[in-house]
């Protein structure tokens, strides 16, 4: 059975898990891509509190229907873009959820294990399955600025599924794929 | 042109963003099968495939990555290709505007978001005339997390140990693979070209992605290549998404262009599992005459 999450995600709650949990994911999330990090890591203010909090790696497809938003399609984005600024974020802003695909790396990882944050993956492409645990879009930070795209949605997300592949003790669970594919190549 | 035309090339936006083709959608319930109950690859493939129904059923992007709109246009020798052009574009305006497109391109120089997905090179139309009445106009979606693990090699490449001969070729391949690992949205598929220049190379190796997964390169040593790097891509155990697992690609398609004596290109164009790849035959009034890739 896969564990649950509820926001606030608080520290002690994010170090219970481990790499290779399923884990179905309740409550705020925000969405933030390349803009978002940039601008926060180079010492932007949030318009939200991040603090145990998530940052969904994702620019959804969102439509304005009957004078309010309706996410269409909410896959996550690639995440090892965001490598240059996540630790900034984690540190600075007390973020403990990351969710994206594709995992993160060495200096994100370290963040994890300092701070207490871990990096749950979602399937990437599946924007159907979890646009529908889209509940309610509670609004849009940057819309005009960052453009729809990568602007900051916040979102309330009900059992949204997603795999631990980083937790907060250090392991990684694309390390040990890519190390084991290098090894057979 | 008259507006059936865009209405045709609207409903073929929708519907290759919304339902994968059969192929594709066959080789990931044939790899779910392969994956061991209860493993975070059998999870995976299962999602997807809840996905898949989910997106056809509703009509709606599968994924929000809504892709380069690839589109490949055979058409008649009279045909007027500014008119075909403009129907494109309108098309794409009106899916965009429908929610059927992520308003998805971006002005490299501002940083702003194109309106209606329209921008310099977006969206890339190829056209190529033949004798023939219809026009076959077929469209790949191809996201960006695929494009961004899509790779070139210069042989010899002394790191790989890849000479300038087919297993050399076989060499770069399973590298492109490994380095990929999940960003690419595994399991995907290899278009690959061996030669051409590096525009051509890398043109000609996304091209191949217009072949249907079950089909074999006419030449016997390049489909032999073909079947060989996808059974060594799938011992490396990357799996779906990366996670581990039995299947990490749903094919390989090698084509080869001509070189120079001194360039011998591997262009490799990774294309993600939701392999959105549609086409329709229209009539001289923009009605469609039959679908392609059903």
């Amino acid at each position: 059975m896969p564990a649950k999450l509820t926001y606030p995600f608080t520290r002690a709650s994010i170090r219970r898990l481990k790499t290779g949990e399923r884990v179905l994911l309740s409550g705020r999330i925000y969405t933030g891509r390349d803009r978002l990090h940039k601008f926060l890591a180079e010492g932007g203010c949030a318009p939200v509190s991040l603090k145990n909090g998530a940052i969904y790696h994702c620019g959804p497809v969102v439509i304005r229907a009957g004078g309010q938003w309706r996410v269409r399609a909410a896959g996550p984005t690639t995440s090892i873009r965001e490598e240059p600024y996540m630790a900034a974020i984690v540190k600075q802003y007390g973020l403990t959820v990351i969710i994206g695909k594709g995992g993160m790396g060495a200096a994100t990882l370290q963040a994890c294990r300092r701070y207490g944050c871990i990096y749950l993956h979602a399937v990437g492409g599946a924007a159907q399955v979890l646009a529908d645990t889209v509940k309610k879009v509670n609004g849009v930070y940057f819309h005009d600025t960052f453009g729809p795209t990568e602007a900051l949605w916040e979102l309330e997300v009900a059992d949204f599924p997603c795999l631990v592949t980083m937790d907060a003790h250090g392991r990684s669970l694309h390390a040990a794929v890519a190390r084991q594919a290098q090894a057979r190549i | 042109m008259p507006s059936n035309w865009t209405q045709s090339l609207t409903e073929l936006i929708r519907r290759t963003a919304a339902d994968l083709p059969r192929d594709v959608a066959a080789a990931l319930r044939k790899a779910r099968r392969r994956e061991k109950p209860q493993s975070a690859a059998r999870w995976t493939l299962d999602t997807i495939l809840d996905n898949i129904r989910l997106a056809q059923a509703r009509g709606a992007p599968l994924c929000q990555d809504t892709g380069t709109l690839l589109f490949y246009c055979e058409v008649p020798l009279r045909c007027d290709t500014r008119a075909l052009t403009a129907a494109i574009h309108a098309s794409v305006r009106q899916a965009t505007g429908r929610g059927n497109l992520r308003p998805n391109t971006i002005d490299t120089l501002t940083g702003c978001s194109c309106a209606h997905n329209r921008g310099d090179g977006m969206p890339v139309i190829h056209v190529e005339f033949a004798a023939r009445r219809t026009a076959a106009i077929r469209l790949i979606m191809k996201g960006g997390g695929s494009e961004n693990v899509s790779t070139q090699f210069s042989l010899p490449d002394t790191g790989l140990k890849a000479g300038r001969d087919l297993e050399g070729v076989r060499r770069c391949l399973l590298s492109a693979v490994v380095q990929a690992q999940g960003n690419g949205c595994a399991p995907g598929v290899l278009g690959v070209c061996i030669g051409g220049d590096r525009a051509t190379g890398a043109e000609h190796a996304k091209r191949q992605l217009l072949r249907p997964l079950n089909d074999h390169a006419p030449e016997a040593y390049l489909a032999a290549l073909e079947r060989q790097a996808l059974a060594d891509a799938q011992k490396l155990g990357i799996g779906p998404m990366g996670f581990g697992g039995a299947t990490t690609l749903l094919g390989v398609k090698i084509g080869a262009l001509a070189r120079l004596p001194a360039c011998y290109f591997v262009s490799v164009a990774y294309m993600c599992w939701a392999f959105r790849r549609r086409g329709v035959v229209l009539d001289a009034a923009g009605r469609v005459v039959r679908h392609l890739y059903d």
